[in-house]
């Protein structure tokens, strides 16, 4: 018994050891890289922008502190509104397109009748890999009109050259890029999130004569809708914020895009070329205004739904 | 007055504090140096930003004429970019060059920073008699030297002969006789330009205009005189106007792939230009090589000899370097060494400013293989010698040149003519000036 009790103890004492910080101190610790990476990172750039924004830097008379003049002068800014809605008009065109396809191939994989299904996920997957940059550049390379497949295949078989960058084709162009980007990505997502729909349920609806489509459609569909619900707001609040793609084909297509095609590509263009450092501040904060105003009536709308 | 603002509080300006922090740091350092420059067992390294093909060979030159000075060259973008990141350094107050590219058009703008060092101060003023005078003068203020002159880019009209040859058409030398080439051109062979309007370059648009007699800026202090739409540049874009009506010019964008292959497949037949244009061609277009000729620029009345500029660089060293000496001793190298000189021409086609090389006669009568053994720099000599100086850039080109660019673009794909554009640029451009803060007379 003793020996017991002796081993009990010493065996209670090495754990005790090895306890290296206090079980109320663990669970900030655990947090502590997220929350350095977190402040240092978005809330103390935050800060500082807020800081730029309520100033206003000159190239005659130095900086002063101008309250809130740079944000009345966002609200009234022809070139920032007519960004906003522009990416309104292009994720009406881009959104459900990409994401119909990438619900149409996570039902697809998951139906069970693919074979090679891993090939099929990774390889709708790589693309969202690939750097927004070098997607731009590829598809900017593409898209051209001499060197372009596109344009080389069209004159092969004798057909005029398609014209990517002309003011009807731009968005759909954009648009294309981003679908290519994004919807493996998302598929990724929907393909989870079917993963989590327990099998007995095909099961009981094939024994009440529900075929595989209506299977997909009228059961598996309806179950995964929070999940949708997510995707849309997530790929709103990045189609509002579009740079890379109209920052890297404004050399090739100067005519249809302009130095403020985009909120972002605005607020890039007073800092970098204008030096409006300041007004550029208040801008980006006024563009994540209007996302968070459109995500929030976004979500009012499909949990009204949901709940219904 | 305006309170500075500074995140060092006390008042303590934040770019200042470096600068200061630098220097009591380097003291000690450059105490213990004779003539402040570097003795042979120190090893200065200098930061030099440029884009210029062929930098390098150059800069072998001078490491090779002073081994004790290290230069690494860095490019960090041709033209905005470039720009861009030259501003983000000064913003930040940290990252800059101690060297960089600096054309003409900016050196205004980053004099107006505060971020040009005076070269003069180091002995740049020794080497002034070497550099042809307008160029000198475009770089400096008085004693004040803010840029060693590196290449200069006198207009004028590169063709191609197999094109002219093959549709009969002659060079044409005003611009009205230019006009009639384009639109016979266009009628005969559909497909074929001859030209490309390069309305997504600002510079060139600056540089036919300045030959017109457009002079929309000038500064005085904080005064500032905006006129860029006046009847110069109005009459200039109906001219356009008509010719991008007409189909007789295309509108593609400059700069880009396909326009490099428009120009070497001939569906350009020339291009208005300055004299470093093939400078950036002869690496991407072999199958033309050998068909270019250069002709003066086509004038406004016949037999008039004005001519412009675009472009051309300098050597510009800035405030922060730790390392104004040596870097004044490589910008006067680079600039007016005249080996240097000689290789930027023969090998880079960049037109000198060296006066000794300008008169040199051999250098002059070089022919060139691209240009199918013309010896072009006597067009280009006699262009230089007819460039109007009297032209000023803005202290805030960068933002001038988008607004052109956005403006001239947004006219073509349809919204009003080149004329329109030019009022819609006045009217930003006068409110920008007066937002940031310069008295508009």
């Amino acid at each position: 018994m003793a020996d017991i009790a002796a081993t009990g103890s010493a065996v209670a004492k090495r754990r005790r050891r090895r306890i290296i910080v206090n079980k109320r101190v663990a669970p900030y610790v655990f947090l502590a890289p997220f929350i350095i990476l977190f402040v240092v990172f978005l809330i103390v750039p935050l800060l500082y922008a807020f800081d730029l924004s309520v100033y206003k830097s000159t190239l005659v008379g130095g900086t002063r502190f101008v309250w809130f003049d740079n944000y009345k002068r966002a609200f009234t800014d022809a070139n920032f509104w007519s960004g906003i809605v522009l990416l309104i008009k292009f994720s009406l065109m881009q959104i459900p397109v990409m994401l119909g396809l990438s619900l149409l191939f996570a039902l697809i994989l998951d139906s069970g009748t693919v074979y090679a299904k891993s090939f099929f996920r990774v390889s709708f997957f790589i693309p969202y890999a690939v750097p927004a940059v070098i997607a731009t550049l590829l598809w900017g390379y593409m898209y051209g009109p001499a060197y372009g497949p596109f344009a080389q295949l069209a004159t092969a078989i004798g057909w005029p050259k398609p014209d990517f960058f002309n003011d009807q084709t731009i968005l759909p162009s954009i648009a294309n890029i981003a679908t290519w980007e994004y919807m493996g990505y998302n598929m990724i997502i929907y393909y989870a999130a079917l993963q989590a729909i327990p099998t007995d349920l095909e099961e009981a609806s094939l024994m009440d004569g529900a075929g595989a489509f209506t299977y997909a459609l009228r059961i598996k569909l309806p179950m995964i809708v929070p999940t949708i619900i997510v995707t849309i707001i997530f790929s709103i609040i990045g189609s509002l914020q579009l740079f890379s793609e109209p920052y890297l084909l404004i050399n090739l297509a100067r005519n249809v895009i302009n130095s403020h095609f985009t909120p972002n590509l605005y607020a890039y263009t007073l800092a970098f070329t204008g030096q409006q450092y300041n007004y550029s501040a208040a801008i980006s904060f006024v563009l994540g205004g209007v996302v968070a105003v459109i995500s929030y009536v976004f979500m009012l709308f499909a949990n009204r739904g949901v709940s219904q | 007055m305006p309170k500075d603002k500074s995140i060092l509080g006390a008042g303590l300006d934040r770019r200042r504090f470096l600068q200061v922090a630098g220097a009591s740091l380097a003291a000690p350092a450059l105490a213990t140096l004779p003539a402040g420059v570097a003795r042979a067992d120190d090893v200065v390294n200098l930061t030099f930003w440029a884009w210029t093909p062929g930098t390098q060979d150059v800069v072998n030159m001078f490491e090779k004429k002073y081994p004790n000075i290290k230069v690494n060259l860095q490019n960090v973008g041709q033209g905005a970019p470039h720009y861009v990141k030259l501003r983000d350094a000064i913003k930040a107050g940290t990252g800059l060059p101690d060297v960089a590219q600096m054309e003409f058009n900016s050196i205004p703008s980053f004099k107006a920073l505060k971020a040009l060092a005076d070269m003069g101060t180091s002995g740049a003023n020794d080497v002034k008699d070497k550099f042809v005078d307008w160029t000198w003068k475009a770089a400096s203020d008085g004693d004040k030297v803010y840029g060693i002159p590196w290449d200069s880019g006198p207009m004028g009209l590169l063709y191609r002969k197999d094109v002219f040859d093959d549709n009969k058409l002659t060079v044409p030398e005003t611009w009205d006789e230019f006009a009639d080439a384009a639109l016979q051109l266009a009628k005969n062979k559909p497909g074929t330009f001859l030209t490309d309007f390069g309305a997504a370059d600002a510079g060139w648009i600056a540089a036919v205009l300045w030959q017109k007699g457009w002079r929309p800026f000038h500064v005085d202090g904080t005064n500032i005189h905006i006129q860029l739409n006046d009847p110069i540049a109005k009459e200039w874009a109906g001219y356009w106007q008509k010719l991008i009506d007409a189909k007789a010019v295309d509108t593609a964008p400059v700069w880009t792939t396909e326009w490099f292959a428009g120009l070497d497949s001939g569906k350009y037949a020339s291009w208005i230009t300055a004299a470093w244009g093939p400078t950036l061609m002869t690496s991407s277009m072999k199958a033309s090589v050998g068909k270019w000729r250069a002709a003066p620029m086509p004038q406004y009345k016949k037999g008039d000899k004005i001519d412009s500029n675009w472009g051309g660089s300098n050597f510009s060293a800035f405030t922060t370097s730790p390392h104004l000496k040596e870097a004044t001793l490589f910008a006067t190298f680079m600039g007016g060494d005249p080996d240097a000189g000689k290789f930027w021409n023969t090998k880079e086609f960049l037109f000198p400013v060296q006066k000794a090389l300008i008169e040199d006669k051999e250098l002059m009568g070089t022919k060139y293989d691209f240009y199918g053994g013309q010896a072009v720099n006597e067009v280009f000599a006699a262009a230089e010698n007819q460039v109007d100086v009297g032209f000023e850039f803005a202290p805030f080109q960068d933002y001038v040149n988008t607004q052109i660019q956005d403006e001239l673009a947004a006219s073509i794909g349809g919204k009003g003519t080149l004329a329109d554009a030019f009022d819609r640029v006045q009217d930003t451009v006068v409110s920008y000036a007066n937002d940031q803060g310069y008295t508009v007379v």
